[in-house]
């Protein structure tokens, strides 16, 4: 089959690999139909997480068909058109007892302060991801869901990271009526953040970023204020000039590893990989949220430690929420939601490109050229 | 003003329940998919066992040293082989993930894997192809210089640096190898 293959920092390419095999009775084989490539895997394909290793495929978004089971697969069929949650997850360990699916202590042996993610590096559990004609789908009774028949393919692909993980960001702000939310960040994660802030009740939501194509979007598809932060001095003077120096009830960092807005930390941490991440979006988050108020972090950073402003969190009283979003336990509601017209996930799509034009797709998407915002993948046996 | 104890805010649900989609459907919070945050239900996953199987392990499987056992199931892809395997097996067999040197050195075998990988890859006749694996050739197909500039961004400032980053490692190489070369002949 064909598969996308990390070749090193900036370098991927199209292989022929083998058609994944049932390794566990509880797996399945997904022929893969769509796949999308997620902010986060910019953090791979820069060789930003520890023990990404050449020849691994990468994609944590993607919808298929199952093309084989295993012996103990009770809940799927062949020929089932099948999402399936970025999350590997075992549905029986103590974490998974208790929601935390994101959390699971059954299907990573490389690291205990992350569960299983589809094609993130083996610091995620050494899977092969989506972004291939075919992918090994662990826990097939457990993680992924029959497509309802009204469900369109590429709505049902937004449903398997970038909504659900959105959503889950606003959760976590613990937004009450009124409140107003700052969203660091224009890209997938932070367009359903802002949307999702209002499906809780805020009053106000502003969007931070520097591409203006995506603050168009969130004028346009999350009806949020805008900032463009290259356009003032102190992004945080401005936003608190705005919400009367009271500061935001809320902030949501959806930005990540790879912030811009302050070159020593974007190079330290960005380029030369001497902090887990470039923390200027959360910084930016503790400093211009009110006293008392919540911050929500659905950016992605790496493992290793990160200047972040702990002084001003704690003198601020600030409660700080986070995790790798439990995706299945968003979909019920998400999918009244898209039923009921309150959200059209795939308008953020932008571009859709060939397996085979891999290398373009992420080149275009790490530089923003195009004014892509969301590429999605389809492989040839689609 | 937070000077006082007024609140400055000024909103209208009905203004905002008119205007926006769905607006508010989601306010109690005591209904949100994820409340409370720690719900136990482990009837509700789809897993119909106690303990999963265990996935055979046909080949040693590192593990951090955080864990008392092998998980049940793992990936199998890229298994630990050559220089780079060795330096990440110590990483995972000496340090757990607390420390920083168990990061580091995964990092270092990072880096140590795409040596490899080119030398190995020239020799099995699948050479990389060092710039159309980079995408860059879609530059003037995907409007490289009107996205870039005369917008704003802010990250263009310091994009010069990544054609760097890519090649500057293969320039320090070959000029190692060959100044290792010459050392040799000249030794002779």
């Amino acid at each position: 089959m064909k598969a996308m293959v990390y070749r090193g920092p900036y370098r991927v390419r199209i292989e022929e690999k083998d058609i994944p095999a049932i390794e566990h009775p509880n797996d399945a084989i997904v022929r893969v139909t769509r796949a999308a490539i997620c902010g986060s895997d910019l953090h791979l394909y820069h060789g930003m997480m520890p023990d990404t290793r050449v020849g691994t495929t990468f994609g944590h978004e993607f919808i298929g068909v199952v093309e084989a089971v295993g012996p103990s697969v009770a809940n799927l069929q062949v020929g089932d058109r099948v999402m399936v949650p970025f999350n590997v997850y075992c549905g029986s360990c103590w974490f998974c007892a208790r929601g935390l699916y994101s959390n699971c202590h059954n299907v990573n042996p490389n690291a205990t302060a992350v569960g299983g993610i589809y094609g993130y590096s083996h610091t995620c559990g050494g899977y092969d991801g989506g972004q291939a004609e075919y992918v090994r789908v662990p826990f097939a009774d457990v993680g992924p869901m029959v497509i309802p028949e009204w469900l369109d393919d590429e709505d049902a692909l937004m449903l398997t990271d970038a909504l659900p993980t959105g959503y889950f960001g606003a959760q976590l702000g613990d937004i009450t009526e009124g409140d107003t939310v700052v969203v660091f960040g224009a890209g997938p994660i932070g367009l359903f953040a802002a949307k999702s802030s209002w499906l809780m009740g805020a009053g106000r939501v502003i969007v931070v970023d520097h591409l203006e194509n995506r603050l168009a979007k969130a004028r346009e598809f999350a009806h949020a204020e805008t900032f463009h932060f290259g356009e003032y001095d102190d992004i945080v003077v401005a936003l608190k000039k705005a919400t009367d120096h009271l500061g935001a009830d809320v902030a949501i960092d959806a930005v990540g590893a790879e912030a811009d807005g302050n070159l020593t930390q974007h190079i330290t941490a960005a380029k030369f990989k001497l902090q887990g991440g470039s923390p200027i979006a959360l910084n930016w988050a503790i400093d211009s949220v009110r006293k008392g108020g919540n911050v929500s972090v659905m950016g992605a950073y790496g493992p290793m430690f990160s200047a972040v402003k702990f002084g001003d969190a704690m003198n601020k009283g600030l409660t700080l929420r986070m995790n790798q979003c439990p995706v299945k336990r968003q979909w019920p509601r998400l999918l009244e939601h898209i039923r009921a017209g309150y959200i059209k996930p795939s308008e953020i799509i932008t571009h859709r490109l060939p397996l085979d034009d891999i290398a373009e797709g992420y080149h275009m998407f790490s530089a923003k050229l195009d004014g892509c915002i969301k590429p999605v993948i389809v492989p040839s046996a689609a | 003003m937070p000077y006082t104890a007024d609140d400055p805010r000024q909103w209208s649900p009905d203004e905002l329940r008119a205007r926006i989609p769905g607006w508010g459907v989601d306010s109690d919070p005591a209904d949100r998919p994820s409340y409370p945050k720690q719900r136990f239900a482990p009837g509700e996953t789809g897993a119909h066992w106690e303990l999963p199987d265990q996935q055979p392990e046909h080949a040693p499987r590192e593990r951090s040293i955080e864990h008392a056992r092998l998980t049940p199931v793992f990936g199998t892809v890229a298994p630990l082989r050559g220089l780079s395997g060795a330096i990440r097996r110590f990483a995972y067999a000496r340090f757990s993930e607390g420390r920083a040197a168990h990061w580091l050195l995964l990092i270092l075998g990072d880096r140590v894997d795409v040596i490899e990988s080119s030398v190995t890859s020239l020799v099995s006749g699948h050479p990389d192809e060092l710039v159309s694996e980079t995408g860059v050739l879609s530059e003037k197909r995907r409007h490289g210089i009107a996205s870039r500039f005369g917008r704003g961004r802010v990250d263009v400032k310091h994009q010069w640096i990544d054609p760097l980053l890519v090649v500057g490692p293969w320039l320090l190489a070959s000029w190692g190898a060959i100044a290792l070369v010459r050392k040799v002949f000249r030794s002779r």
